[in-house]
Formats: C-alpha cells, sequence, structure tokens
C-alpha cells in the first residue's frame, strides 16, 4: 500500500505508476464490489490548515479524520451541516473515515433537503489528476464563480477524476435547541404526505423521515426542528396544527434521543446487523412509496422527505426490478451493499458520452479507480 | 479589452448561414438586418459593442437543437444570450457570431408544491419564476439584482447570487435539473425533479459555464416555502474594521441571517443625497435582516443588537413595521442609482474572506487616491462578496482605461488575500485577462479540456472567460477544422 505524506509525493507515485490504482480515504466507504490495483491512501495527508470560524470556513487535508474536523468544529459550537453518513454500520467497515472521503462520495445526511448536500459546502479543491498534475480549483470564499466549478465535478467523483489532497469548505453554527415531531402507524403513502407537507410549510423543516419499522415494530414517522427553544416550540405546534388530521405528533427534545434518532436514519443503522442487499435509489418523493411497492419483499427507509429510500432486498435480487421502476418515474438507484458487478446507475448514452470524455481528460491513462461510476446504459 | 478578428471565411458565407437558419425556424425568429442586429450589440457592459452576424430566436428545444446542428455544420460560432443583463461582457458578440437568444422560451412547464419545484423555459426571468408561485405562498430563492430582466438561462451560464444567498444559497443550489442543447445539436437530461442526479455533477458544471458548454433550454429548479415575515435591524460604526468584527461575531453567534448587506461613508452620503433614507453619516453601515415568526424574528434581533452593542454603534435602528423595514432598505435599494447620478461607474464583484474586510477596505481606499477615481463600497458582507464602484467620467478621453485598471488592482488585491476574481457577475470578457492571477497554467488547461469535451471545435462562446492567449490554439485550431476529438 502506498501512503504518500505530501501532495507532491502523491503526484510523483501516480507518475510513477504503471497500473491501475485504488484510491482511498479510511477504506469505510467503498461500493461496487471486488476493485484492483494497488491501493494508495491519503490518511497520510491530514491537517486542519485553517479554520476561521467567524467567516464560517475550514481548509483541511484530505486525509484528516472526520473525527478530527467535527472535534474543531464543535469546540466553536459549528459543524458540518450537510450530515455526512457514517457508513460503517451498514457495510461493516471498519477504518477511519476522512474529509476527503467525505466529499469524494458526496456524502450527506437527513438534513440535505434543508441545507443542500456536500457538495454545495465544498468551496475549493486541489487535486492530482490521472497524469499526475497538481490542480486548484475554486477557493475558500462562499461566492465564487471564477471559471468552471470543478469543484463539484470532483465532489461524488469518487476519486475517479483526481485524488483529492486538500479541501476548503463552509460550516454551519450548530443550533442550541432540537426538538423531534414523531408519530406511529402512518402507511408508507400517508407518511410520504405528511413530509411533503411539512416540507412545503415555512417551518425550517431539517429532517424529514419515515421508517417502515420503528425502535419497537411499528411504522413511524420523523420531523426534526432546530434553532433556538422557544422557535422550535413555536413551529412543532404549528406543524401540529397542520398536520393534524394524520394523527397526534409527540414532540420528543430529548438531546441523547435526538443525536440517536437521527443518526440511526442517517447511517441505515436498522439495515446495519441485517442480512441482504442495500439499495439508496433517489426520486421525486412523492413517487417513493409506488416505487418501493414495486420491489417485491423489500423494506424501505424513507429519507429526504421519501426523496431518498434505503432498500433492503434478498442478496443479489431484484436489481432489475429496481432500475425498471426507478427508470419509469425518473431518479437513479446505486447499491450500496452487494457483490458483483452493476452497483452504479447506467446512464442514457449522450452523458455517458460526456463522462467518459471528462474521464479519458482528467486521467488519460485510465489508471484511477477504474470500474466505479457509471456506465453507459 | 480585446475581441478576437471575425473570420472573414464566415462573413463571406452570411447568405448562405441565414438562408440555412430559416429553413430550420419559423418565419421572424432569424435577424440578419443590419440595423436589427443592433439591438444585440452588447449586454450591460455597455463599453464594448459588436454587432453579430444574425440573431435566432427560437421557441423550443427542438429548435434550438435545428439552430445549433446547422451552426456547426457550417463551423459559425454561437453566442447564448438571455435577457442581456450580464455585467461582464457574457453576451458580447462577435462580428462572426450568431446570437442565440431564448427570450421567447418563458413558458412554466410544470408546478409542483408537494415535491417543491418548478420546470420552466429558461427564457424566463428570474421574478417571473416566484411570480408564477408566490400566489400560493412558495418562491425561487436567488435574486440577483436584476431579477426584474435577466432569464434563468442567463442565471444558470452565470451561477447567480443575491441578497439573500447567505442563506438560501445561489443558483447551482437551487437547481435540480436541466434540458441542454450541445453544440453538435444533441439534446440531453441532466438530473430531474430529484437530488442528486446519478454520474459525474454535470449539473455543478454547467452552472456557471457562462454558456460555453451548451444551451440550457428548461430548468428544473427548487421552489421555497416563503417565511413568515422578515425584519432588517440597521446599525452604523465609526470604523470599518469595528462593522466587519461586529459581522464576523453575529455569524459565530449561531444567528443565520438571510443578508448582511454594508455600505462604507461614500456611498452612504451618495444614496442619502439620492433617496434621503435618513441613514446615518458615518464610516459604514450594517443592514442585517433575519426571517420567521414575529416572536422568533424579536429573539433573533435582540441577540444582534446585544452583539451590535458591545461593538459601540454610533446608531442602532430596529424596524418594528413594514414601513420602517422598507425606509431601512431604500438606502441601499438605490445605491447603485444614487453612485450612477454622480457619474459613471463601473461596478466590481471580487469576494475576500470576511476576515479580510477592513484591510481590504483600508487598501481601497488609498488606491482610490492614486487613480484619482471615487469609490463607493457597498456589499454582501457575510459571505465577503463586494462590489466596489468605481465612479468615472466616460466622455473624458483616458477615464475608462484608468478605471479599468484600477478595477483589476482591486481584482488582485482580492486574489491576494484568499478571495477570487468574481463572486456572482462572472468572467465574461470583463476578467478574462486576470484569470492567470488566480490560476495557474495547469489550472485553466483542466477547465478547457471540459470545454473539449463538450464542444470540441470551440463554437460555443469561445472568446469569453479564459484568456484570449491561452484559449487562442484551441480556437484556431477549430477555425481550420482540426477538432480534437471528442
Amino acid at each position: 500500500m502506498m501512503r504518500p505524506e505530501t501532495e507532491a509525493e502523491l503526484a510523483e507515485m501516480i507518475k510513477a505508476a504503471n497500473g491501475p490504482l485504488w484510491i482511498e480515504g479510511g477504506g469505510t466507504r467503498s461500493i461496487g464490489g471486488p476493485r484492483e490495483g494497488e491501493v494508495l491512501g491519503t490518511s497520510a495527508m491530514r491537517g486542519i490548515d485553517l479554520y476561521e470560524p467567524g467567516a464560517l470556513t475550514m481548509v483541511a487535508k484530505a486525509g484528516t479524520p472526520l473525527a478530527e474536523v467535527e472535534e474543531a468544529l464543535e469546540k466553536e459550537g459549528q459543524r458540518l451541516p450537510f450530515e455526512p453518513m457514517d457508513h460503517r454500520t451498514l457495510l461493516g467497515t471498519d477504518g477511519t473515515p476522512t474529509i476527503g472521503g467525505v466529499f469524494a462520495a458526496n456524502v450527506s445526511g437527513p438534513r440535505r433537503i434543508q441545507v443542500g448536500a456536500a457538495r454545495d459546502f465544498l468551496l475549493g479543491v486541489r487535486f492530482v489528476d490521472g497524469a499526475g498534475q497538481i490542480v486548484s480549483n475554486g477557493g475558500r470564499v462562499m461566492k465564487n464563480v471564477t471559471g468552471y466549478d470543478l469543484v463539484k465535478l470532483l465532489a461524488g467523483s469518487r476519486g475517479t477524476l483526481g485524488v483529492l489532497t486538500e479541501l476548503s469548505f463552509k460550516v454551519l453554527p450548530k443550533p442550541g435547541f432540537c426538538g423531534t415531531l414523531l408519530l406511529e402507524g402512518l402507511d408508507d403513502a400517508s407518511a410520504v404526505a405528511v413530509l411533503c407537507r411539512a416540507l412545503g410549510s415555512p417551518y425550517e423543516v431539517s429532517g424529514a423521515a419515515h421508517r417502515q419499522r420503528g425502535p419497537n415494530g411499528a411504522p413511524i414517522t420523523m420531523i426534526r426542528l432546530e434553532g433556538f427553544e422557544n422557535s422550535v416550540r413555536y413551529r412543532a405546534a404549528a406543524l401540529q396544527l397542520l398536520l393534524a388530521e394524520y394523527g397526534s405528533f409527540e414532540l420528543e427534545t430529548d438531546p441523547g434521543r435526538a443525536a440517536d434518532d437521527w443518526a440511526a436514519i442517517r447511517d441505515v443503522a436498522p439495515f446495519g446487523g441485517q442480512k441482504g442487499d442495500v439499495w439508496r435509489v433517489s426520486v421525486k418523493p412523492t413517487d417513493a412509496p409506488g416505487v418501493v411497492g414495486q420491489v417485491p419483499g423489500a423494506e424501505a427507509i424513507y429519507d429526504w422527505g421519501g426523496g431518498l429510500i434505503w432498500l433492503r432486498v434478498d442478496e443479489g435480487s431484484q436489481a432489475s426490478a429496481i432500475r425498471d421502476t426507478v427508470a419509469k418515474v425518473g431518479g437513479h438507484a446505486t447499491r450500496i451493499r452487494g457483490a458483483g458487478p452493476g452497483a452504479f446507475q447506467p446512464l442514457a448514452a449522450p452523458l455517458a458520452v460526456l463522462e467518459a470524455g471528462l474521464r479519458a481528460r482528467f486521467d488519460p491513462r485510465g489508471i484511477l479507480n477504474p470500474g466505479l461510476m457509471g456506465q453507459a446504459a | 479589452m480585446e475581441m478576437p478578428q471575425p473570420d472573414a471565411r464566415i462573413l463571406a458565407r452570411k447568405p448562405e448561414i441565414v438562408r440555412q437558419l430559416s429553413a430550420v425556424l419559423p418565419a421572424g425568429a432569424v435577424i440578419s438586418d443590419e440595423a436589427e442586429t443592433r439591438a444585440y450589440e452588447c449586454d450591460a457592459l455597455t463599453a464594448y459593442k459588436c454587432p453579430p452576424l444574425a440573431v435566432v430566436l427560437p421557441a423550443s428545444t427542438r429548435e434550438v437543437s435545428d439552430v445549433l446542428r446547422v451552426c456547426h455544420e457550417m463551423g459559425v460560432p454561437v453566442v447564448p444570450r438571455g435577457s442581456g443583463t450580464s455585467l461582464a461582457g457574457g453576451a458580447l458578440p462577435t462580428g462572426d457570431c450568431v446570437i442565440l437568444g431564448v427570450a421567447r422560451m418563458n413558458d412554466v412547464l410544470e408546478t409542483d408544491y408537494e415535491n417543491r419545484f418548478i420546470r420552466v423555459q429558461s427564457g424566463r426571468t428570474n421574478l417571473s419564476v416566484t411570480g408564477a408561485v408566490e400566489a400560493d405562498g412558495f418562491f425561487y430563492a436567488p435574486d440577483p439584482s436584476s431579477q426584474l430582466a435577466c432569464a434563468i438561462a442567463g442565471n444558470i451560464a452565470m451561477n447567480s447570487g443575491g441578497a439573500h444567498c447567505l442563506k438560501y444559497g445561489v443558483t447551482t443550489n437551487n437547481l435540480m435539473g436541466v434540458t441542454m442543447v450541445l453544440m453538435d445539436g444533441t439534446v440531453t437530461e441532466i438530473g430531474g425533479a430529484y437530488l442528486d442526479a446519478a454520474g459525474y455533477d454535470l449539473l455543478g458544471v454547467i452552472c456557471g459555464s457562462e454558456g460555453q458548454l451548451g444551451v440550457v433550454t428548461e430548468a428544473t429548479l427548487r421552489i421555497l416555502r416563503k417565511p413568515e415575515g422578515a425584519r432588517p435591524v440597521l446599525i452604523g460604526f465609526d470604523s470599518n474594521e469595528v462593522a466587519g468584527a461586529c459581522v464576523s461575531d453575529i455569524i459565530k453567534a449561531g444567528v443565520l441571517p438571510v443578508a448582511i448587506e454594508f455600505m462604507d461613508r461614500p456611498c452612504i452620503r451618495a444614496t442619502e443625497a439620492f433617496a434621503g433614507a435618513g441613514y446615518p453619516d458615518c464610516e459604514a453601515l450594517l443592514i442585517v435582516e433575519v426571517e420567521g415568526s414575529d416572536a422568533e424574528i424579536d429573539e433573533q434581533l435582540a441577540i444582534i443588537l446585544e452583539i451590535a452593542r458591545r461593538h459601540d454603534p454610533v446608531e442602532l435602528r430596529e424596524s418594528k413595521s413594514a414601513e420602517e423595514s422598507a425606509r431601512i432598505w431604500l438606502g441601499r435599494k438605490s445605491a447603485f442609482g444614487a453612485m450612477g447620478q454622480i457619474n459613471d461607474y463601473m461596478c466590481l464583484d471580487g469576494t475576500i474572506p470576511v476576515s479580510q474586510l477592513p484591510f481590504v477596505l483600508r487598501r481601497i481606499g488609498e488606491m482610490s487616491r492614486d487613480y484619482g477615481l471615487d469609490v463607493g463600497n457597498v456589499f454582501h458582507a457575510g459571505d465577503g462578496n463586494m462590489h466596489p464602484l468605481i465612479l468615472y467620467d466616460a466622455n473624458k478621453p483616458g477615464d475608462l482605461e484608468r478605471c479599468e485598471a484600477f478595477g483589476a488592482d482591486i481584482l488582485k488585491l482580492c486574489v491576494e488575500v484568499g478571495g477570487c476574481l468574481t463572486g456572482e457577475h462572472g468572467v465574461g470578457i470583463e476578467k478574462r485577462d486576470l484569470m492567470t492571477h488566480q490560476y495557474a497554467p495547469v489550472d485553466l488547461e483542466m477547465q478547457m479540456a471540459v470545454k473539449d469535451v463538450f464542444d470540441p471545435g470551440w463554437l460555443l462562446n469561445p472568446a469569453k472567460v479564459f484568456p484570449l492567449a491561452e484559449s487562442a490554439p484551441r480556437r484556431s485550431a477549430a477555425e481550420q477544422g482540426l477538432c480534437p476529438s471528442p
């Protein structure tokens, strides 16, 4: 395994490489089945280079452990607002998640519906492309339209266009109070209708999820509110009124309980100890219950008001059922846990051509994580 | 600002080009008469003008595809145009180009409140997107100050921001999908009414690519429920440093205002003379606006006022009513007009880290004295996006050049302190030749490589964004028909 300590060293290693490289941060989020090549890990390039709480910005090396970033933010009462998922429970991996891995896979959690995805918070990148060139794009300011936005292109490209070495990103203050409205017993369609109505209200919902099987076995619908305590209580009351026809919501304000409940959604923890393949499906929220209904034997956790479905199915099964039903309504599906090829969403012809073209330019020798990301449909 | 010489071979083929364009478009959608093409000779960067070879006004994705296919086959450059409000010259024609205007494509195609999106044709104006949903209590968040006129197509091309992006983000954060036509006429669908499109984030690259990668004909946009209410507070300080520190403390305190606007003394004086909003005559002025229910607004404003008091303000004015709010915003909203009363002005758009605010304002003051040109500062302080307004006299020989040199120095300063050349207006031709101050050759090369993939012949808006010297090999290869392979 190669573990460069500096960007320059990394560039030399990539220049000298004569075969495929398996790029990894902490190695906790690897999907897409068995891979080829020598492992090139970024974990030795680490450290926070700059943190300005008053400007809501941080600059860190890609291999910096996520925990180190979160600890520094916590001290200033701030956080990564997009709430990145920890994949270790679901995938049964161990290792140390890195900030580079978070952005390389564009990993966002429940708060994505309110504040945006990881890619929306990434302000600047430095990376080494497949030819060993060191490239910089974006910066450390919140508004920047200087040239093309390669920052977004690199976010979510899973190391196939370049190896991230340094990231600058926006952070936000952590609100002092959190409340979760809870209601048991709704079927999928009613739950998504509730979540859509809550998200279409002016009450700034920061989490909207539904589990077909909650902690005590019954379905549970969850709506999160954050902010100053008076404001949270006011908005909770307003939402209870707005949603009264669906039942009587209970407001849970215990901080420990809130953290656990939302971490379970974020990490898809209920599927962690259970067998089977797990799919991540993105569709229009109101299409979600219908999509789930078309996949026989699937268990679902809905996040993002229904727009994100986590589907657990029997091992090696239902891939075509999932792909077909998602294709009918519009959206995309990725197999996050499971074996064999076909984990990534196939792309329509013109987009596959564009992606292949980009890949050929950023990695002319095709050595960066071959086999990852999309193929033509 | 230089533009490439028009290609004589294209000029010579004008009748044939116009004939072929007319063959694929309805009558009245092709403008080739020299008097009429003059209406398209410039955008809001009015110092530069050049009538195009022809103008086409297609009304559908299909027609856009046909136009692009014709131009692609004939090797004619195309400059896409929204409403022509670019301050950076993004829609400035060359004499050998076809202007592709999207103004006839302005329909709302789909509105979905349950899933909170609207799908529109890209020629629709920014404000009329909100107009289509506001009766039902929704709005489209990005609000560039040209929002009455500017088109969604231009917003996407420039990744436009606005006063409220501290809370709601800029165009790229509110764009869910596009229908985009490539230069060879291929129609692509990227993203849609769901989050985070599959594959690479092409949507993220297209947004802000200044019409160089494709022509967006339809867009799926996120809409939000309007907040219950909003109210501002006005705070005056006797130093820029203290005002800057106050901004930083407000942000750190965990309040997230929708807007923090900053004006300096020259700008305050100009707007007072013009609009009479009753602003205090002080060194720096902040307008901070928060949203929510009445009680929520009171609670947030109390925190902001408490922070402000710790910084010894010379003025504190909290709005208690819609009338008072309007009065607080009056001066800020008339700032550009007020500066325009005094003289011609050039509006800059650099972004700096918020912590560098006092230093940068001091340096701009020093440079203003050196250049002998007045400058006023009015900007979005929460995100460090500055808009220095340099006053000059367009009728005085040499003044424009001096103003441009001063502007370039300010933008270089923005880059030196860790910021960038443009926060929301785009590069266009205005900042094209400064790109080498922010990016190394390899950084620009990677960006141009992206254009190679989308537009191998470099026919779409080719003379923008990249310094002419850097893009010359690609543009001349295109002219000789030696396109890099896709």
